[in-house]
């Protein structure tokens, strides 16, 4: 009875009630036909939110991984090839599909929201999603919880990165790499524009002369973090980042939007205005700062912290309930908290390592990489830094609709 | 004209009570399932959306059915600008590639009569484009007109823009993007209502003593008439709801985002489902309202 049933929850609820009332032919038009309305109806509403199960694990008998990462967030030769993940390959024998395509952390969410409501498969058994959008996953029971015994390495993690309040044990999410946002600039142009050397402020980025040429991230917790920040607000604490104080930030960046001062709001994508010399300063993550200077094959660009400080995050592993290779997803994260992995990789993306020892084995690979305060950055250079506050609901949804009104210049 | 094979059927009415029934229910049926099943089952689901309210104990970007008309209210209040910048645009748009397409059409259509092969070559030219992305094509005019781009700097230079002043991402450059990648859908009809045109009436016109331009006035221009209101709700109707030239990731920025920009950022990145489907409504509404007030005043109620 049970053979043929669809994947799909909500389906194979109506197959099943169908199929307990005994179909006849000709109970098939009326009956059945209203059973199963009844079901559907009864699986559409709203109420009742079930607790998600995870799904059923079959890494055992099937060696097989999907991976959803962010472009340029692992390292690549030249023959287009991922050399630490084939070497994961070879050494559990586990074949991983890798994809490039979380592009954003809004509409990656928006892409598979429905599927992770319903605890079904969204494609990817492991995925990256940045900290507060790993917070929201656990706090709507999306995620799975990992078993500890699979990650061994997980020792090797920096103390700072345990904790967190979404997640205080670390159990369903865990840091891929660290974010720094501060403020990228080309180093030619912003000079024969303003005379200076380099942005310090963000006062710097309102200067007349770069009209137009000033590009900010769309993610509104590193763009209205940086500018917060410079009016002396705490976003890591919620009695000094309160609405008002977010708002204020947010009024900044919208009459810079409004006056053609900022010209472009973007994600990623802001690396291309970047390289045709559109933009001549923008708020930027460092790593991909670091990657476009390597393709330019010299110091084109230039990253550096607002004197008032940057932001820092982190993209963190999560296992989706509907994820079926969960075992082989934690072998994945195991592996890249060895020290020499994680050394190879961060040498590669240029972002913060959140494994202890890394630093030793970049050492070992290229002693130069050990004074990058990009990869490794030192107290003094972290204490610049300030993570944004988690929101709840209401606070999110007020923020990202200020953030996106801005975006669309209403 | 391949409409008005629907309309004006005027066969004698005589005919009218033969097998109304069984057949024709079932020759319309699977016509009516179809529309039933992928365009009033999605307009009504799209209905209901737009009428949703926040979960009051839900998390981020939950929504329970409700009747909450005023998110229509709020959409206007909130998108006003964006809702008219839509339609301003679409109609500069489609007047310039009017203006471009007509002298085009007439060309191939008219002019180019006596050189079939010439004809067909031009008419290739004008589908070309379609041989690319339009996207692609559409980034290749970001291109040319960034702000590093000689043209950018020539104009600068001759102080035509000032030295702070670009080209992309201003209402110019966006205007310009849907007009160029709406030419081919104002030419075509224009060139298959204009390729009948009988040139024996343009020589009666100027044997009775009319200027050329008023042989065009009252002679070419009705003639082309269906061309002329075909190409335009082919070009008017999509570049109101085209959300790819205005995007800040192509030719346009925040200050000149159109409503297919609104609607999309609504629904996929901040998830506020309720206004994306209200706008979108809005959206189909007023153009509703609009080409049929156009179809009225033009006269032209058998093209539909």
């Amino acid at each position: 009875m049970n053979q043929n049933l669809p994947e799909d929850p909500q389906l194979r609820e109506i197959v099943k009630s169908a199929l307990a009332h005994k179909v006849t032919r000709r109970a098939v038009l009326g009956g059945a036909m209203a059973t199963g309305a009844a079901a559907l109806l009864a699986a559409c509403a709203p109420g009742g939110k079930s607790e998600l199960t995870p799904a059923t694990d079959v890494s055992d008998s099937d060696k097989s991984l999907i991976w959803s990462n962010w472009s340029l967030y692992l390292d690549v030769d030249d023959a287009g090839n991922y050399p630490t993940l084939e070497s994961f390959q070879t050494e559990t024998g586990i074949s991983v599909t890798y994809r490039e395509d979380f592009d954003d952390n809004d509409s990656y969410y928006g892409k598979v929201k429905d599927q992770l409501a319903l605890g079904q498969d969204i494609g990817a058994d492991i995925t990256c999603p940045t900290s507060w959008m790993a917070a929201r996953w656990i706090n709507l029971g999306y995620v799975q919880t990992f078993d500890d015994a699979e990650i061994p390495n997980k020792k090797n993690l920096q103390p700072a990165y345990l904790g967190e309040s979404y997640d205080p044990n670390r159990t369903m999410s865990l840091p891929y790499q660290g974010i720094l946002a501060g403020f990228a600039y080309d180093k030619k142009a912003y000079k024969d524009a303003t005379g200076k050397d380099a942005p310090t402020v963000v006062a710097d980025l309102w200067n007349p002369a770069l009209k137009g040429r000033v590009g900010v991230l769309s993610e509104m917790r590193d763009t209205v973090g940086i500018v917060a920040m410079d009016q002396g607000v705490a976003i890591g604490d919620a009695n000094s980042l309160t609405e008002d104080a977010f708002m204020n930030a947010i009024d900044v960046v919208g009459a810079k939007v409004s006056d053609g001062q900022i010209a472009r709001i973007k994600g990623n994508s802001y690396k291309d205005d970047l390289l045709n010399g559109d933009t001549i300063v923008a708020i930027a993550w460092s790593g991909d700062i670091i990657q476009l200077n390597a393709e330019e094959g010299y110091e084109r660009f230039g990253f550096i912290l607002p004197e008032s400080g940057g932001t820092i995050s982190a993209d963190c592993f999560v296992i989706p309930m509907g994820a079926t290779h969960k075992k082989n997803a934690e072998k994945l994260m195991n592996f890249y908290y060895d020290p020499y992995n994680a050394a190879v990789l961060a040498a590669y993306v240029n972002y913060i390592t959140p494994v202890v020892g890394a630093k030793e084995e970049a050492v070992k690979l290229d002693p130069t990489l050990a004074d990058n305060q990009l990869i490794f950055p030192s107290e003094e250079f972290l204490a610049q830094t300030q993570g944004f506050r988690a929101l709840d609901s209401k606070e999110e949804q007020s923020f990202t609709k200020a953030f996106q009104k801005i975006k669309l210049g209403a | 004209m391949a409409f008005t094979a629907f309309g004006s059927n005027n066969r004698s009415p005589s005919n009218k009570p033969r097998r109304t029934g069984k057949v024709v229910i079932a020759l319309l049926a699977p016509g009516l399932a179809y529309l039933a099943m992928f365009f009033l089952t999605p307009l009504f689901a799209l209905i209901m959306v737009s009428l949703e309210t926040p979960d009051p104990a839900g998390g981020f970007a939950e929504y329970v059915p409700a009747f909450e008309f005023g998110n229509y209210a709020n959409v206007v209040s909130e998108y006003l600008p964006h809702i008219l910048r839509s339609f301003g645009y679409a109609l500069a748009a489609t007047v310039l590639a009017l203006l471009i397409s007509y002298p085009l059409a007439y060309f191939i259509g008219v002019k180019a009569r006596p050189w079939p092969m010439l004809q067909k070559l031009m008419l290739t030219l004008v589908i070309a484009p379609f041989f690319i992305s339009f996207l692609l094509r559409t980034l290749a005019w970001k291109q040319i007109f960034s702000n590093e781009s000689w043209i950018v700097s020539s104009l600068q230079d001759l102080g035509i823009l000032d030295q702070t002043q670009y080209v992309v991402g201003t209402p110019f450059m966006v205007i310009f993007g849907l007009t160029y990648n709406f030419i081919p859908f104002m030419t075509l009809p224009l060139y298959t209502s204009l390729e009948r045109l009988d040139t024996r009436y343009l020589e009666a016109g100027s044997d009775l003593y009319a200027t050329p331009a008023k042989v065009f006035r009252k002679v070419t221009l009705p003639l082309s008439m269906p061309g002329i209101i075909s190409g335009t709700l082919l070009t008017f109707i999509p570049i109101a709801g085209d959300y790819v030239n205005a995007s800040g990731d192509f030719l346009g920025s925040s200050s000149t985002a159109m409503i297919g920009n609104v609607i999309e950022s609504n629904y996929l990145q901040i998830n506020d489902y309720p206004s994306a489907s209200a706008l979108s409504v809005i959206l189909m509404g007023v153009i509703l309202v609009l080409v049929s007030v156009y179809v009225r005043k033009s006269g032209t109620e058998d093209l539909l």
